[in-house]
């Protein structure tokens, strides 16, 4: 048998510093592929890096991915947290890739600013190929039931908003 | 079939559920402390030990008593445990003992990034590395097979990617075709006197190191055709032998290319890789860390290439790989720098580091969160180098420093730190004190704060926060024989703290200041499981109470 190959690869790279929610969403978007019958990887470094320090988290799903991490310079999608971390990750990016940044929530949209990750969750599921409902079940599978509403109410606003944006593919 | 989305620790973790290993020990360290704590969520029996040479020494009597075993630890972790690693290859076991090494290339995590699978060469233990979660769960069948049929502890090396990714894992109770491939049921623990074969005195261990080599002999025989090994032909201009995360990044960088992909890294597959080298145009070792196994195949007299140096340091990535592929040595593009962690706003260190830096103290340091006080603002440590080494390192300093320079030094170590071998350090200090005494600051969270809060034998509580004895540390401390002990909120009294501190380093004296006060993350799931701890402790001794011989009075 020969040596698999990769193929249809999405390459997301997840982006904040320790505490925020990288983590966090970068799990349900794995889960979603996951859900949606795709082969998925998933890769981050623990230890140091959660004292408030970077973070960032790769996600690959396709028919077959081989290399859990997205090479630099080739992540399709940068979702990022912390408006400090926006410069230092772009160079991931692919050229022509699609940046989610902080900014694209404005001040006060959201209920509660914890849910920023759903929210740019919700806004990265405009541009993929993954069912939106696999997303909020990998949302409501992750979260504790009395957080569901609010995160809910997050991903809507980052579908929305980022339909308004109209980059969308 | 059900799938799974499993790191590879939580992999291991299952796999040792399903194969029925009956007790999984070891000291928590990034990337393997999630094995044993996902193994106790499973319901395996799992523990911490008070650091990795008892891990071991605990795991190898209970594969002496025919269990099957595991112990996890990181790769620095394994030079701790290294003496019974040594000598446990001679005794061999019973049961089936799985040493589990987490390196971390790269170093994300760690003081160094040694390459273990050096150890299995010089120890003379079959090691085995997966490339992804699947295969984490899959090989550890494999190792405790091995463990079993040849009775030799298996060194089961993983690495930062292979634990901390998360791939697709179907289990084997979720796949029917796996039936046929099942493991042997557990064996059920019992002893059988082998003094020759395990007391290893010279006379024992003569004969026990020619049965080890000659166990590897075997071993090496049967890997030559193992599953573990496996030829994927392709394109035969570009033949890759590759192991562990290594090859996934190889696979996506040279898509068609031929590979050989080892799973049993110690014996390696020689002859099936003379094969592999003579079947394509060029052929290359890619591997990350130190050229193991291309040392190995030119020792052996194979012509392969191997990556050039500058790829020895850090971990690979497929990026990396094509240039290695490339031949290209041209300088690498710096990775994006971030911002660097710190300490926690709240935590109860800050005024320790603040306190030190302000009185320019020479700080032996020690490892965990802590030596972030190293960082700016405060650049409030000296030295860092292994688990424990602050007070030996202090006390070398006091030692020969002039008497001015020697009163401002002091060793900052851990809670979990000083249990793991700070206390033979302190023994140290009471039997060679320096002329101008020595000050040791514990500082004290009340937890494994580092790796992601667990617990250890002063906190009283076990792996699942469950109670247990509680080591005192100004108990030991007293015990060993310093004369000034003290425990300190730093918190709470930073002006105490630093009056202290002053006055214990202008004595001549041997001191221990234990600065506690819980780590601002876990202090509230300390109090929660002090409270159940409390409960269970209150339950069991009014158990102990009703049953007693006249316990009503």
């Amino acid at each position: 048998m020969s040596a698999p190959e990769a193929s249809g690869v999405t390459n997301v790279v997840l982006a904040g510093l320790g505490g925020q929610g990288v983590i966090k969403a970068s799990d349900i978007l794995a889960d979603a592929a996951l859900r949606s019958g795709l082969d998925v990887k998933k890769a981050e470094v623990h230890g140091m890096s959660q004292r408030g320090g970077s973070v960032t988290s790769d996600v690959r799903f396709g028919r077959k991915v081989l290399s859990p991490m997205v090479p630099p310079g080739e992540a399709d999608f940068l979702l990022v947290l912390e408006p400090s971390e926006v410069e230092v990750t772009r160079p991931l990016l692919r050229p022509g890739g699609v940046l989610l940044a902080p900014d694209l929530v404005p001040d006060g949209a959201l209920p509660n600013k914890r849910s920023l990750n759903v929210a740019l969750l919700g806004a990265l599921s405009q541009y993929l190929d993954l069912p939106a409902e696999a997303l909020l079940d990998a949302v409501r599978a992750a979260l504790p039931a009395r957080l569901h509403r609010v995160n809910e109410q997050a991903f809507a606003l980052g579908q929305k908003l980022a339909a308004r944006q109209g980059t969308i593919r | 079939m059900e799938r799974q989305l499993l790191s590879g620790d939580e992999a291991v973790a299952l796999a040792a559920r399903d194969a029925g290993v009956a007790l999984g020990t070891g000291y928590p360290g990034t990337p393997s402390t999630e094995i044993l704590e996902t193994f106790s969520e499973l319901g395996g029996r799992a523990q911490w030990a008070p650091n990795e040479k008892v891990a071991l020494e605990v795991g190898l009597g209970a594969a002496f008593a025919n269990a099957r075993t595991i112990v996890t630890m990181k790769h620095v972790g394994l030079n701790v445990a290294a003496d019974p690693l040594f000598t446990s290859a001679y005794t061999g076991v019973a049961g089936a003992l799985v040493v589990v090494s987490a390196d971390d290339p790269g170093m994300s995590s760690s003081q160094n990034e040694q390459d273990n699978r050096r150890y299995a060469v010089a120890a003379g233990l079959p090691a085995i590395e997966p490339s992804d979660s699947q295969e984490a769960y899959d090989f550890f069948f494999a190792a405790v097979e091995i463990s079993e049929r040849w009775k030799i502890p298996v060194l089961y090396r993983m690495t930062t990617r292979v634990c901390h990714s998360k791939s697709i894992v179907v289990a084997r109770s979720e796949d029917p075709t796996a039936v046929a491939r099942e493991a042997a049921p557990p064996p059920a623990p019992h002893f059988e006197h082998d003094i020759a074969g395990r007391v290893m005195i010279p006379a024992n261990a003569r004969p026990a190191h020619r049965r080890l080599r000659a166990k590897l002999a075997e071993i090496a025989a049967w890997g030559e055709e193992c599953a573990l090994n496996r030829v994927e032909p392709g394109d035969l201009s570009l033949g890759i032998i590759t192991s562990g995360i290594s090859y996934m990044h190889a696979a996506e960088a040279a898509p068609g290319a031929s590979f050989l992909k080892i799973g049993l890294v110690n014996p390696l597959p020689i002859e099936r890789a003379r094969a592999f080298a003579a079947s394509v145009e060029r052929c290359i070792v890619v591997e990350e860390g130190d050229p193991v196994i291309a040392d190995s195949l030119r020792a052996a007299g194979i012509p392969v290439e191997s990556k050039a140096e500058m790829y020895r340091f850090g971990e690979l990535d497929v990026a990396r790989v094509r240039r290695i592929l490339a031949r290209d040595v041209t300088p690498e593009p710096a990775p994006p720098r971030g911002k660097p962690p710190e300490l926690c706003p709240a935590c109860p260190y800050h005024t320790v580091y603040g306190t030190l830096a302000k009185h320019d103290c020479i700080v032996a340091g020690d490892i965990g969160c802590y030596t972030l006080g190293v960082l700016p603002p405060y650049r409030a440590m000296d030295s860092c180098v292994a688990m424990g080494a602050s007070i030996g390192v202090g006390l070398g300093l006091r030692h020969v420093l002039p008497p001015a320079q020697a009163r401002r030094v002091v060793s900052v170590i851990g809670d979990s730190t000083f249990v793991h071998s700070g206390i033979t350090g302190l023994v140290e200090m009471a039997y060679n004190p320096p002329p101008t005494g020595h000050v040791v600051l514990v500082l004290d969270n009340g937890t494994t704060a580092m790796t992601g809060q667990q617990e250890h034998p002063a906190t009283g509580r076990t792996l699942d926060h469950g109670p247990t004895n509680k080591l005192s540390i100004e108990g030991i401390a007293s015990a060993i024989g310093i004369g000034s002990v003290t425990v300190i909120d730093p918190y709470a009294d930073p002006e105490g703290f630093e009056r202290l501190l002053l006055e214990r380093l202008a004595a001549s004296e041997l001191s221990v200041i234990v600065a506690r006060r819980p780590c601002i993350l876990a202090a509230a799931d300390i109090r929660k499981w002090e409270r159940q701890a409390a409960e269970l402790r209150a339950r069991a001794s009014a158990q102990a109470a009703f049953d007693l011989p006249g316990g009503d009075e």
